[in-house]
């Protein structure tokens, strides 16, 4: 699949709308939604390489997620505030972590493989919940501080840190665009609908998932340590199972294995979820319901749908 | 010694109390291959709901029948209204269920507040029962009886009545269960209530120990998991195992390793997994 001329276009749009929307519309609060916009997308479009495109659901994404921030978050408060040194520690440390992950899930296939990821990702927080006088336990590791790019030029402020996240949101968001269309991403998708057809025409099936998953996971970590300098802080919810699960809910509802699925998917959600936050206190119940509605109506997924039917369209 | 030995019956009648939960999730996982995590929810519901016919009358069993028929009734609506229609897709039922347990969570909040409650034990009990020189607590002992009562029953249910053989013959071959004239979906909404009903019955039987507060959904929940990943999907006999296990590792790592404790359920579940993907006594299918 090349990019089309009307995804291209589409594209296009979407990056002149997020380069000129926070200009257009200067509130702190609406920069700050579009940051966290951002970054969570960059962790749904990870997850969406693993249980998109190559249909391995994982349930404990989140421990890849916050593990990155967490190794980024002990690197500035035992040994080093660089911004770079965070990168590389964060990445690194989830690509570790995504390596033994897929060695033990990968022996398990459908309802074991849902679990053992459940499991693995509650290890993680296990260690970081518990472990206090290393993690800080449930109070979280506070003054990660802002990152420096340069000795001088630092990322503080709502519209530097914004730009600073569109600019990895496009890097992973090419990135995903040019695995999922490459011949490797084929065979991907190829393991999803049909496995042992994928084995019998020669390729080593458990290889590709392997790559997939700690790809995957180092995608995983950068938007970790991203979202770890962004708020100054890390804490056990970012490796959470509830964060897991929503990650992999909006994977559904945007639309698994299409490129802008995970997107779309985020935009809803972290919008649902702050403005249900403003007028009720009930937003568990209305999550409960996101849930129960997505997998009654929508599991399709909302962008699998629009294709479905545009290509209805041109074909009719 | 005689700390080691209450250690171990604390741990052995946490060990029940899982069991029971878990015998219910692994029934209507391993027959009808529905994977359910309101499981924890059903619980907590449970619980909930018992701390209220306490007030109310003051009766621990009333508590516990009133409770686990609730809860029963809404482990049937789901599955007759939801989760039919999601037939042998685990990741859809996974977020579907994991959806009510927020939505059950939240309505526990708003009618029961956020702070944590105790169900009080029935007051026969409340005290110790000495064996020797050692005092016993008796409400650890009675869970325990409790739980390999009902499994027993579980066990005699499925392999000794008509309604076992018939559900046992359902999951080997549905379609010539059918044509027999056995009549599965009914069968399945049995299963499922009855995993449902001991889901909420064990919201009260762990409430004099465990207590009622927000959060003990996922983390019931999780535990449970473990038990039957670590017994394998299905069997009776590695719930009981799983849970004896985890309850006894539970226990004794709080003891030891506090800073620690969580670490050391999720540990061996990974080595078992690791060296045997589908549980102890799973078979792999």
């Amino acid at each position: 699949m090349r990019l089309s001329f009307r995804q291209a276009l589409l594209f296009l749009v979407l990056a002149a709308v997020a380069v000129v929307y926070p200009f257009a519309v200067p509130s702190y609060y609406f920069t700050a939604l579009l940051t966290q916009v951002l970054i969570f997308s960059i962790f749904t479009m990870s997850l969406n390489l693993l249980a998109g495109y190559t249909g391995l659901p994982s349930l404990g994404h989140s421990a890849l997620f916050g593990g990155g921030a967490y190794a980024a978050a002990l690197l500035a408060k035992y040994f080093s505030h660089s911004v770079w040194l965070g990168y590389g520690a964060g990445i690194l440390a989830a690509g570790v972590l995504a390596a033994l992950f897929a060695l033990i899930a990968l022996r398990t296939t459908q309802v074991y493989f849902l679990f053992i990821t459940i499991a693995l990702g509650q290890l993680i927080w296990a260690i970081v919940f518990g472990w206090r006088s290393f993690t800080g336990g449930d109070d979280g590791l506070p003054g990660i501080g802002n990152p420096f790019i340069w000795s001088t030029w630092k990322l503080s402020g709502g519209l530097t840190y914004y730009f600073f996240a569109l600019g990895l949101f496009i890097i992973v968001a090419y990135i995903t665009y040019r695995i999922t269309t490459s011949p490797f991403g084929h065979v991907l998708v190829g393991i999803r609908e049909n496995e042992s057809r994928i084995r019998h025409l020669g390729y080593n099936v458990w290889l590709y998932k392997f790559t997939v998953f700690v790809l995957s996971g180092l995608l995983a970590g950068l938007g970790g340590v991203t979202w770890a300098y962004y708020n100054g802080f890390v804490s056990p919810r970012d490796t959470s199972f509830e964060l897991s699960a929503e990650a992999l809910l909006i994977v559904i509802l945007g639309g698994r294995g299409t490129l802008f699925g995970p997107i779309v998917g985020t935009i809803i959600v972290v919008l649902i979820k702050n403005i249900v936050a403003a007028f009720t206190q009930r937003w568990l119940f209305v999550l409960g319901v996101a849930y129960i509605l997505t997998i009654m109506y929508a599991r399709t997924g909302i962008v699998g749908t629009l294709q479905a039917r545009l290509k209805r369209r041109t074909t009719a | 010694m005689s700390m080691w030995i209450i250690h171990a019956l604390n741990g052995i009648s946490f060990g029940m109390l899982l069991f029971l939960l878990a015998s219910g999730l692994t029934l209507i996982l391993g027959l009808m291959s529905i994977t359910n995590l309101s499981h924890g929810g059903y619980y907590l519901l449970g619980a909930y709901i018992g701390v209220t016919v306490m007030m109310r009358t003051g009766n621990f069993f009333l508590a516990m029948l009133v409770s686990g028929i609730s809860i029963a009734i809404i482990g049937v609506l789901m599955e007759r209204f939801f989760l039919r229609g999601l037939h042998l897709q685990p990741l859809p039922q996974v977020l579907l269920t994991i959806g009510f347990t927020f939505v059950f969570a939240d309505i526990a909040l708003m009618m029961w507040g956020g702070e944590a409650r105790v169900i009080e034990k029935p007051a026969f009990l409340a005290n110790p029962v000495f064996i020797g020189k050692i005092g016993f607590p008796s409400y650890r002992l009675f869970v325990i009886l409790v739980g390999a009562a009902v499994g027993l029953l579980l066990w005699w249910l499925q392999e000794r009545t008509r309604v076992g053989a018939m559900v046992r013959a359902a999951v080997n071959d549905e379609e010539i269960a059918r044509g027999l004239g056995i009549n599965v979906p009914l069968l399945f909404t049995l299963v499922f209530g009855l995993g449902a009903f001991l889901a909420g019955l064990c919201g009260v039987l762990g409430g004099p120990f465990i207590g009622v507060y927000p959060g003990a959904d996922f983390e019931i929940l999780l535990l449970t998991l473990i038990v039957i990943i670590v017994g394998g999907v299905g069997s009776l006999k590695g719930a009981l195992m799983g849970s004896l296990l985890i309850g006894l590792i539970d226990n004794f790592g709080k003891v030891l390793f506090p800073e620690l404790a969580r670490f050391t359920i999720y540990a061996p579940m990974v080595i078992i997994l690791a060296l045997k993907p589908s549980g102890l006594f799973g078979s792999r299918n």
